[in-house]
């Protein structure tokens, strides 16, 4: 038994432990806290890298992870496989990276908000982290409401306006919480399980009858709440837009992100796609995915505040991610898995660029950004590669996981996806050019200096490496797209698309 | 009436406790106070917390402590439901404290907790 058997669990567990221990801590010194939480990052981002190494070793496959050694069916584990160690890679890293980012804007603050602040975006951390290892039912429950939980927190320390953001978010995210109990519910009475490779088992004999039916909607209604897919997305552009600019980054790329991996879990690896029940789901969330990303752009196109438009183009860009499922064939799916990782990418880079816009000169109108390019020199390059890859130009990631979509549209012969994703591709351009336009073409706007440029970057150290990091990271994960769909992703693929 | 008989006997509950858990989403929605939206949001997670109870429930079946000399599992209730809501109901609890310490920040920063006059305030 050596320590890496136990790397699974330590995913979790030291950031649990150090965010617990986080408010102890700072109350010696302001700073320690938030140092043992980020040390406590590292080991996670250590652990999630050496669970994929173990994973992909031998091939495609899984490693259980027994609680406390308890069989299975009774007992709690954590299951992972190429897919969730992919995806916890990306949010320990994303989480490692963000950490730094919120440390200008706790500056002047005592060890009361320093601590909290780092103890909310450990439990934040966990949580994220924990949906997406958990091969339990209700266990996931749990984390869900971890992640919600210190989620509402971290919105809530925004500022003014975000307490009733954060207030309207908590009263949805609960009715979400409350549909997938009654979902799980109905599961755990047809199947006597909360196991979820023993669900997938012993749900086979129940796919038709209308009880599944209803479980598979809560769950639809549950994570659709959650991901903010489209007329469930009352809660997101204002919990996106007051969320505490440390934490944006965080929130807006992995918050939303985690859901639809759960969406994932489910549909194509407990109840699995080949049945009529899921086939006519499918189809909703299609229909939801192709209103979501047209409806999301044309609002997008309509805002003057950054965020809000990084915001509705959250809505937008999930609605990519539901309909490379409902495309439901391999392309499909590969395309909806690498633009969740992507878009996580790509969207906390550009809400920790508006993060670092307002701190520097208190501005978030979109049409005062003029010549920027010559005062956050790497801001702007950043926004430039998060930009493209949104739109979609090669070689940034954002064309790569557009490429599959339509590659699986076009297989399954499911035309009008591939018109709505070029539409919204176009839209994409609009909306986003203007902003290329307004930081290098644009007369100088006269920008008040809240904070001094402490570096030639215009913005504080702690600022400029997160963002150049996700920048560079949009433009790596494009290159080597190829490499991860081949010998991380598709080692992965759900049983359906096996046979 | 023999119907209805069978109905009631059958899925009675489950009825009650869906329309306790709309009636929660119904005053989320509809009441204009947010501590009356607060209550709501109570009135539905306490509906599912029924709902799991409920099909825990067995005819027959007595308090889930083992007896000595009967194994048989027909004889008790199923504990694993009242488990999972034991954790349901301190989340919900979590859940509560939070909403409620947001609410003190929202009547300090506004004034009011009363929907239309927060709104209003918000937007200028």
């Amino acid at each position: 038994m050596s320590l890496a058997t136990h790397a699974p669990v330590f995913i979790v567990l030291l950031p649990l432990t150090a965010s617990l221990l986080c408010l102890l801590f700072s109350r010696v010194h302001r700073k320690l806290g938030s140092w043992i939480v980020q040390a406590a990052l590292v080991g996670s981002f250590a652990s999630a890298v050496s669970t994929l190494y173990a994973v992909l070793e031998k091939g495609s496959h899984t490693i259980h992870y027994w609680m406390g050694n308890w069989e299975p069916p009774i007992g709690i584990e954590f299951a992972v496989d190429p897919l969730n160690t992919s995806i916890l890679c990306m949010i320990t890293f994303l989480s490692l990276v963000i950490s730094f980012y919120g440390k200008p804007f706790l500056k002047d603050e005592d060890w009361l908000h320093y601590g909290g602040y780092y103890t909310l975006y450990g439990l934040l951390t966990v949580g994220l982290c924990g949906m997406v290892v958990t091969g339990d039912v209700f266990n996931m429950y749990v984390y869900l409401e971890i992640m919600s939980l210190s989620g509402y927190g971290l919105i809530a320390l925004g500022g003014k306006k975000s307490m009733l953001a954060a207030f309207r978010y908590l009263l949805v995210g609960t009715i979400a919480a409350s549909f997938y109990l009654i979902g799980i519910g109905y599961i755990y009475s047809m199947t006597g399980s909360l196991n979820m490779a023993d669900i997938s088992v012993r749900i086979q004999p129940f796919v038709h009858t209308p009880l599944f039916a209803f479980s598979v909607a809560c769950f639809l209604i549950a994570f659709g709440i959650k991901m903010a897919l489209f007329p469930l997305h009352g809660w997101q552009p204002d919990a996106y837009t007051y969320a505490h600019p440390g934490a944006a980054g965080l929130i807006s790329g992995c918050m939303s992100k985690v859901p639809a991996y759960a969406m994932i879990r489910y549909f194509f690896y407990v109840f699995g796609v080949n049945n009529p029940v899921m086939g006519g789901l499918l189809d909703v969330m299609g229909i939801m995915g192709v209103c979501g990303i047209l409806i999301g752009s044309f609002m997008a196109l309509a805002q003057f505040d950054f965020r809000r438009m990084l915001a509705y183009s959250s809505v937008a860009q999930l609605g990519y991610i539901a309909v490379g499922m409902a495309i439901g064939n391999m392309y499909g799916f590969i395309g909806a898995v690498l633009h969740l990782i992507n878009h996580a990418f790509m969207k906390s880079c550009l809400f920790l660029v508006t993060g670092g816009i307002s701190y520097r000169f208190g501005e978030v109108n979109l049409y005062r950004l003029g010549g920027l390019n010559k005062k956050m020199t790497v801001s702007t390059v950043a926004v430039c590669f998060a930009v493209l890859s949104m739109v979609g130009i090669p070689p940034t990631c954002g064309f790569f996981s557009k490429w599959y979509l339509m590659l699986g549209a076009y297989e399954g012969k499911q035309f009008i996806y591939i018109a709505v994703l070029v539409i919204s591709s176009l839209l994409n351009a609009i909306y986003y050019f203007r902003i290329i336009e307004q930081m290098f073409i644009q007369r100088e706007a006269s920008l008040t200096e809240i904070h001094k440029p402490e570096t030639m970057f215009g913005l504080p150290m702690e600022m400029v490496v997160p963002i150049g990091i996700t920048g560079i990271g949009i433009l790596a994960l494009g290159i080597y797209s190829m490499n991860i769909v081949t010998y991380v992703l598709k080692l992965g693929l759900p049983e359906v698309f096996l046979r | 009436m023999e119907a209805l008989n069978d109905f009631l006997a059958r899925r009675g509950i489950y009825t009650l406790v869906m329309i306790l858990f709309f009636l929660g989403i119904y005053g989320m929605v509809l009441s204009k106070n947010y501590m009356k939206k607060l209550m709501a949001m109570n009135v539905m997670q306490v509906a599912v917390i029924f709902f799991y109870l409920c099909f825990a429930q067995k005819e027959g079946g007595m308090i889930p402590i083992l007896v000595p000399g009967d194994v048989n599992p027909l004889d008790y209730i199923n504990p694993l439901p009242h488990a999972l809501m034991l954790t349901a109901i301190v989340v919900s609890m979590g859940t509560t404290g939070v909403a409620l310490a947001l609410l003190m920040r929202i009547k300090e920063n506004y004034g009011s907790i009363e929907e239309p006059d927060v709104l209003r305030r918000a937007s200028k």
